[in-house]
């Protein structure tokens, strides 16, 4: 059994965010750390790897910087680690990252791709359904449970007041939720055994079937207008009335902002 | 000569931290308040692979080196000082002098539980009457026919009810030394349930209350003549060799005691206000602030030293670690003391209370004064390396 997981190297908000002038993260110059989704999506893929001998392999799109977070992925037992990175696919939003990864993908073999349902610096949860679309494999979003039943996966997918359980053929990809699993962690064996590893390195050139049209900051159908640390609410505004006219009041103005 | 940790390192210490923070810190008051060995963090230590930090591969280590156990065992001193020792009593003092002394078979029996975690070590050479002097060790070893039988008492043995294996030492007969009769001394592998080996009271003590410290008690207790470690008689020397190594690991310990004090109190005096100002804005606070850090700076750098040295050691089997790890051990806590007390003092009040984990970092940090030889012994060892 072969599995793939995506991660993303994600700011450590701890650190404080910074930004470039043209609004994007400016991620060389923040702490970062493995997103969490991501880590519960490579604990689940590990426990594949405990259970049933499966081989897991980790894959990246970054700065050279991110090869931090293949080798954290090996330290915790992953077998291979595989970078992509290239100058003209920076700036990427999520369609320009899922066609980047999906290119990297056809690459490789699988039967199942695990990628976390989203990055806590974008928070979109678009990129492992893109994927899946590009590949044309079936998805099942906000795994909390995944088992393996002969050639499927049989997964728990998350709602606000309950789950659906589903079952769909391998190969398929699979986005999980942080709250999967408690992700393991590193040994000190493992740090000094990530660190004599090889991290693969793939580059445009090495992606397959993509346009470079769906590539980069060129690609992307994003742009970002604007960004900013976190803003600060105002002070609101107090008001005292009796009940019945509170009501009223806030039924007025919920209407006036067009929540209702 | 390069003050820069490796990548390698640097992440070890990220791991460290993490794990130091969320499953050591919020458990270290509860330890200390109940008395209780902290079972459930040791389990998830072994899981992470902390209980074999220094041991090779092959006997089922992580197969890293000294420093990188030493900022494990300093990581988790920053929060507790019990969780601390738990692990530099169970490496230092049981996984070393195995893996140094023991037989391929003795390897091979012992060091896969101990270094997976599954099995904790313990060293028991201190006596009623034979502290500092280990010369004064009453604990004998007969030999009858396959079996030595072990009668005497062992105390303040750390790990002492909750390990499974032990490292004993004992009198094997008397031998004449430059024309005086002189105990000969040898050591022992023991494991628990062994018949007639039973444990004593539990010592109630000032700091790293977590610990598990008892007395051991052999009565006819006997044990396969395949368990002595080492070769009979050369058990002095393997007890001294051992703590080299162990001195390490306190001093470790001790610096993290001072460094998690120093982190607290950088915290502290932002926050408290006095006279309409944070008590860090005064020279006062700020100069004990300066110095405390200096000498826990200090503190690491002979800390790693010795570790580093002690590496060497492992390598080529001739580099001699002993001096650095006297002078480590005897910086190291001496600093623990004075920046705990220190951290204390610009608590005032709260700094006196349970509440506040600086009361509890000075009492745990006396303890690095004294065991694995006493300030008083290292300054021994030091001096006279240098007379000789």
């Amino acid at each position: 059994m072969k599995v793939v997981v995506c991660v993303k190297q994600v700011p450590d908000t701890k650190g404080g965010v910074k930004f470039n002038p043209d609004g994007t993260l400016d991620r060389a110059a923040m702490l970062t750390i493995m997103n969490p989704d991501d880590k519960a999506g490579l604990e689940a893929a590990l426990r594949l790897k405990d259970q049933y001998g499966a081989e897991v392999t980790v894959v990246t799109m970054g700065l050279p910087k991110a090869e931090e977070v293949l080798r954290e992925a090996i330290a915790m037992g992953a077998d291979k680690g595989i970078l992509v990175t290239d100058r003209v696919l920076g700036g990427a939003d999520t369609w320009a990252t899922s066609q980047t990864l999906a290119g990297a993908l056809r690459n490789l073999e699988y039967d199942l791709i695990i990628t976390g349902r989203q990055a806590i610096d974008g928070d979109t949860a678009q990129v492992g359904p893109q994927i899946s679309e590009h590949l044309g494999i079936p998805v099942i979003s906000y795994a909390q449970k995944i088992q393996i039943e002969g050639d499927s996966v049989i997964v728990e997918r998350q709602y606000d007041d309950r789950y659906h359980v589903l079952k769909a053929k391998m190969p398929c990809l699979i986005t999980a939720l942080a709250e999967l699993n408690e992700p393991r962690y590193m040994t000190p064996g493992g740090i000094f055994d990530a660190y004599k590893a090889e991290i693969t390195t793939w580059g445009r050139a090495d992606l397959k079937d993509v346009e470079d049209s769906n590539l980069g900051l060129k690609g992307s159908p994003t742009q970002i207008a604007r960004a900013s640390d976190k803003v600060r609410k105002g002070q609101g505004e107090k008001v005292t009335l009796d009940p019945s006219e509170s009501v009223t009041y806030i039924m007025d103005k919920l209407k006036e902002k067009h929540v209702i | 000569m390069d003050f820069t940790l490796s990548k390698e390192h640097e992440m070890a210490r990220t791991l460290f931290r993490e794990f130091a923070e969320k499953e050591v810190k919020p458990l270290a008051i509860e330890v200390d308040e109940t008395e209780e060995f902290p079972r459930a963090t040791v389990e998830k230590m072994a899981k992470a692979g902390f209980m074999g930090i220094p041991i090779p591969k092959e006997y089922g280590g992580q197969g890293c080196d000294v420093l990188t156990y030493a900022m494990c065992v300093e990581e988790l001193a920053k929060v507790c000082g019990t969780t601390a020792v738990i692990v530099s009593a169970h490496t230092s003092l049981c996984c070393d002098p195995i893996l140094t002394y023991g037989t391929e078979e003795q390897k091979q029996k012992y060091l896969p539980d101990l270094a997976s975690g599954k099995k904790i070590g313990a060293f028991g050479l201190t006596e009623p009457g034979a502290g500092t002097d280990a010369q004064g060790q009453q604990t004998k070893a007969v030999l009858e026919g396959d079996e030595w039988v072990l009668n005497g008492s062992k105390i303040f043995i750390t790990n002492g009810k909750e390990a499974d294996v032990y490292v004993i030492f004992a009198i094997t007969g008397m031998i004449e030394k430059r024309g005086r009769m002189t105990k000969e001394i040898s050591a022992f592998i023991v494991e628990k349930g062994t018949p007639g080996f039973s444990f004593g009271t539990k010592e109630k003590k000032m700091g790293i209350r977590g610990s598990s410290t008892y007395e051991l008690i052999f009565t006819d207790c006997r044990i396969p003549k395949e368990n002595m470690l080492g070769q009979q008689g050369k058990g002095f020397g393997i007890a001294m060799h051992t703590l080299d190594g162990g001195r390490i690991g306190i001093a470790a310990q001790a610096l993290g005691l001072g460094e998690g004090a120093l982190e607290r109190t950088i915290a502290y005096v932002k926050e408290r206000k006095q006279f309409g100002r944070a008590i860090g804005a005064f020279q006062n606070t700020q100069f004990q602030l300066a110095d405390m850090a200096t000498k826990a700076q200090a503190a690491q750098f002979m800390v790693y030293k010795a570790a580093c040295t002690k590496d060497q050691y492992t390598k080529d089997h001739k580099t001699s670690y002993n001096v650095e790890a006297a002078m480590a051990k005897l910086y190291a806590a001496e600093m623990a003391m004075e920046v705990t007390t220190k951290a204390v003092q610009l608590h005032g009040g709260y700094g006196y209370t349970r509440e506040y984990e600086v009361e509890r970092m000075m009492r745990d940090a006396k303890i690095t004064e004294i065991y694995e030889g006493t300030s008083e012994v290292q300054r021994m060892v030091i001096s006279s390396n240098l007379l000789k």
